[in-house]
C-alpha cells in the first residue's frame, strides 16, 4: 500500500508508543488521512469533493440521529412530530432544515465527484473498484434519500412512495406481489413507514461502511491527478496533511458558506410545498416530481411512452431507468483510450461537456410537467445519453488522437526544465 | 460398492469406497443441514413484510350508491386505495361501445367490464395502472382527459368512459374489483 517512501507513523510519548503496540489506529489514520499518504502534487479543486462528500454524510448521520430523538414513525402523528420538530423542539427547525438541505448538498458535491471522475477518467485501470464502490455508494443514497423524504409523511412523501414502490409493479409477474412485500399492504401506510424509517436509520452507516472500503481501494494505487500522468517519484506527491489537509479545508469553507446560505435564507427552496399537506391517500398532487437530485433519472423513466415489440411502456420506462445507473457499472470497459485525463482528450472532451448539458437538460425534463414538447425532448435527451456510453465513448477511444502526455507530474507542474529534479529531494511541508 | 480397509501411517484405519471418504460424507450432510436450518430462518425474515393480518381483515367494504345520478360518479376506499364508482350516461355507454375493442391497447368491452344488466354502474381501482397516482375525472370539475374518462396528471394517462387505457405510458386499463350487487343500490366490493 502506498509509495515506498510514505512516511511511517513514529508514535513521540510513552502512551502512544504503548497505544501503538496494542492498538495502532492512529497508525491507521496517519497512513490514510495524515503526513503518511503521499498524493499527487498537482490535485485541483475537483478533488475536494471526495472529503466533503464525507463531510455531508457526517452532517446527515448527526442531524438524523437527533431528529430520530423527536420523530414519531407512525402514520397517525408523522406529519405532526414533523411539525413538532419544527415548531417545538430546540433549534429543531434548524436541524430538519440541515437534514433536509443536507441532502440536496451531499447530492451536489456527489454528483461533481462522479463528473470529476468521468472527465478525468477515475475509473479506469488501476482505479476500476474506487469507481464500481462509488456506484454502490450512489445506489444506498438514492435509496437512504427516498425513504428519508417518505418519513414527514405529506402528500409528496406518500405519492413518492407510491410511485417508487410502482416501479417494481412493472416487473412481469411477480411485479405486484413484491409491490405488496415491499409496502406491507396494498398502499404506503403505517407498515411501509415504519420499515422506511428503520432501514432510513440503518443505510447511512451501510454508506459509511462502503466509503472505508472506498477510500482503502483507494489507498492501493493512490489518488488520481489532473494529468492522468501516474505518480513516478517522490518529488511528484505532497503529503496528505498538511497540504490536503489545508487545501479541503479551504473548500470545505465554501461549501459551508453556500450550505448556510440556503440553510438560513432559503431553506424552501429546493423542496415542494406540496409536502406541508398531510399525506391523503385519495387525492394526487397536480405536479408530482421527486427531489430535484432524481430528476434526470425520473425524464428517463417518463420518456418511455410506447410499447416496444412486446414489452410494455411502462416495464420500459423503468428498465431504462435502472439500466441508466447499472450502465455506469461496465463505463471501465467501455472506455479503452489508454489516456486517462479529459485535457488531454480533445474529441472526449468535447463530448464530454455535451453529457454534463445532456444530463442538466433531463434534470430540468424531469422536473417539468408531463406534457409536450417536454415528452419528446425527454426521449431524445435519454437516447443521447445511453449512445454516449454505448456508442460515442468507444468509437472516440479508437479514432482519437490524444495530445502529448507530459513525462512526469512535477514536469507538468515546474514545466520541462525542472524535469531534472525527478528523484531529487521531496517538498517538506511548511514548519 | 468395494470396501478397502487400509492402515494409516498413525496406525487408524482408513475405509475408502470409490473416492467418497466416510468424512466428506459427514462434512456435506453437517454443510447441507445448516444450510437448510439457516434457510429456513430466512422465512419468517421474509415473509414479515407481508401484509400483516389487520390489513388484510380490511378486505370488503359495502357503498350505498342510492345519490348517485347517471354522469355523476363517487370515491371511495377499499383497502386503503381510492375506488371510483360511476353511473355512466346513455351517451357514454354509447361512446365506449362504439370502440373497436381489438383496437385497444388493453383489449375490453364495456360489457366485459360491467355487470349484466348494470352495465350504466362502471366501478374500478381509482390507481392509474402505470405508477399509482390517482386519475382525475371523478368528482365534479375535474379534468376527464381526452377521452371524457380519466386522466392521469402524473404521467398523462388517458381512459375513456370505459376507464380503458387509450393514451399515455399506462399498460392496462383500470382495474376492476370484484364487487356484486347486494341491493339495487348497495354495491360490496371485495
Amino acid at each position: 500500500m502506498s509509495f515506498s517512501w510514505a512516511k511511517h507513523y513514529e508514535p513521540k510519548s510513552d502512551l502512544t508508543k504503548w497505544l501503538d503496540e496494542r492498538l495502532p489506529l492512529p497508525r491507521l489514520v496517519y497512513g490514510a488521512i495524515g503526513g503518511g499518504y503521499p498524493v499527487p502534487r498537482n490535485l485541483n479543486y475537483f478533488w475536494n469533493f471526495g472529503v466533503l462528500a464525507g463531510i455531508a454524510l457526517v452532517i446527515q448521520i448527526v442531524t438524523g440521529i437527533i431528529m430520530a430523538m423527536h420523530y414519531a414513525p407512525n402514520a397517525l402523528v408523522a406529519f405532526d412530530s414533523t411539525e413538532h420538530i419544527m415548531r417545538d423542539v430546540n433549534w429543531g427547525w434548524m436541524l430538519r432544515y440541515a437534514h433536509a438541505n443536507g441532502a440536496s448538498f451531499f447530492f451536489i458535491v456527489v454528483y461533481i465527484h462522479i463528473f470529476r471522475g468521468l472527465y478525468f477518467s477515475s475509473y479506469k485501470a488501476p482505479r476500476e473498484m474506487i469507481w464500481l464502490l462509488g456506484l454502490v455508494i450512489f445506489l444506498l443514497m438514492m435509496a437512504t434519500a427516498f425513504m428519508g423524504y417518505v418519513l414527514p409523511w405529506g402528500q409528496m412523501s406518500f405519492w413518492g412512495a407510491k410511485v417508487i414502490t410502482g416501479l417494481f409493479g412493472a416487473i412481469p409477474l411477480v411485479g405486484e406481489p413484491i409491490q405488496t412485500w415491499l409496502l406491507g399492504g396494498f398502499a404506503p401506510d403505517n407498515a411501509a413507514l415504519n420499515r422506511f424509517f428503520s432501514l432510513h436509520y440503518l443505510l447511512p452507516f451501510v454508506i459509511a461502511g462502503v466509503v472505508i472500503l472506498h477510500i482503502w481501494a483507494l489507498h492501493i494505487p493512490g489518488s488520481s491527478n489532473p494529468t492522468g500522468v501516474e505518480v513516478k517519484s517522490e518529488s511528484d506527491t505532497v503529503p496528505f496533511h498538511p497540504y490536503y489537509t489545508a487545501k479541503d479545508g479551504f473548500g470545505l469553507g465554501v461549501f459551508l458558506i453556500l450550505f448556510c446560505s440556503v440553510l438560513f435564507f432559503a431553506p424552501n427552496a429546493l423542496g415542494h410545498p406540496d409536502n406541508y399537506i398531510p399525506a391523503n391517500p385519495l387525492s394526487t398532487p397536480a405536479h408530482i416530481v421527486p427531489e430535484w437530485y432524481f430528476w434526470p433519472f425520473y425524464a428517463i423513466l417518463r420518456a418511455f411512452t410506447f410499447d416496444f415489440f412486446i414489452v410494455p411502456a411502462k416495464l420500459l420506462g423503468v428498465l431504462a431507468m435502472f439500466a441508466s445507473i447499472l450502465l455506469l457499472f461496465f463505463l471501465p470497459w467501455l472506455d479503452r483510450s489508454p489516456v486517462r485525463s479529459g485535457n488531454y482528450r480533445p474529441l472526449f472532451r468535447t463530448f464530454f461537456i455535451i453529457l454534463v448539458l445532456d444530463v442538466l437538460l433531463l434534470g430540468y425534463l424531469g422536473g417539468a410537467p408531463a406534457e409536450e414538447p417536454y415528452v419528446m425532448l425527454s426521449q431524445l435527451a435519454s437516447a443521447y445519453y445511453f449512445a454516449h456510453f454505448l456508442i460515442i465513448l468507444p468509437i472516440i477511444s479508437k479514432i482519437e488522437k490524444p495530445k502529448p502526455l507530459p513525462f512526469s507530474i512535477t514536469e507538468a507542474v515546474l514545466g520541462k526544465d525542472s524535469s531534472g529534479s525527478v528523484g531529487g529531494p521531496a517538498l517538506q511541508p511548511a514548519e | 460398492m468395494a470396501e478397502q480397509v487400509t492402515m494409516n501411517q498413525d496406525g487408524t484405519a482408513a475405509v475408502e469406497s470409490d473416492g467418497v471418504r466416510r468424512r466428506d460424507f459427514i462434512n456435506i450432510a453437517a454443510v447441507s443441514f445448516a444450510g437448510v436450518g439457516g434457510a429456513s430462518v430466512l422465512i419468517p425474515l421474509i415473509t414479515q413484510m407481508a401484509p400483516s393480518k389487520d390489513v388484510l381483515a380490511q378486505a370488503s367494504t359495502e357503498v350505498d350508491v342510492s345519490a348517485v345520478q347517471p354522469g355523476q360518479a363517487i370515491k371511495t376506499v377499499w383497502r386503503k386505495q381510492p375506488m371510483f364508482i360511476r353511473n355512466l350516461t346513455p351517451e357514454e355507454i354509447s361512446a365506449a361501445d362504439k370502440v373497436d375493442v381489438a383496437s385497444l391497447r388493453d383489449p375490453q368491452s364495456l360489457a366485459d367490464r360491467t355487470l349484466p344488466g348494470k352495465t350504466n354502474w362502471l366501478v374500478t381501482l381509482g390507481v392509474c395502472t402505470h405508477l399509482g397516482c390517482v386519475p382525475l375525472g371523478a368528482a365534479a370539475g375535474e379534468v376527464k382527459g381526452e377521452f371524457g374518462g380519466y386522466f392521469c396528471p402524473c404521467h398523462g394517462s388517458h381512459y375513456d368512459t370505459a376507464a380503458r387505457i387509450r393514451k399515455g405510458p399506462a399498460p392496462k386499463n383500470l382495474e376492476v374489483p370484484e364487487y356484486e350487487f347486494l341491493s339495487d343500490t348497495v354495491i360490496k366490493i371485495g
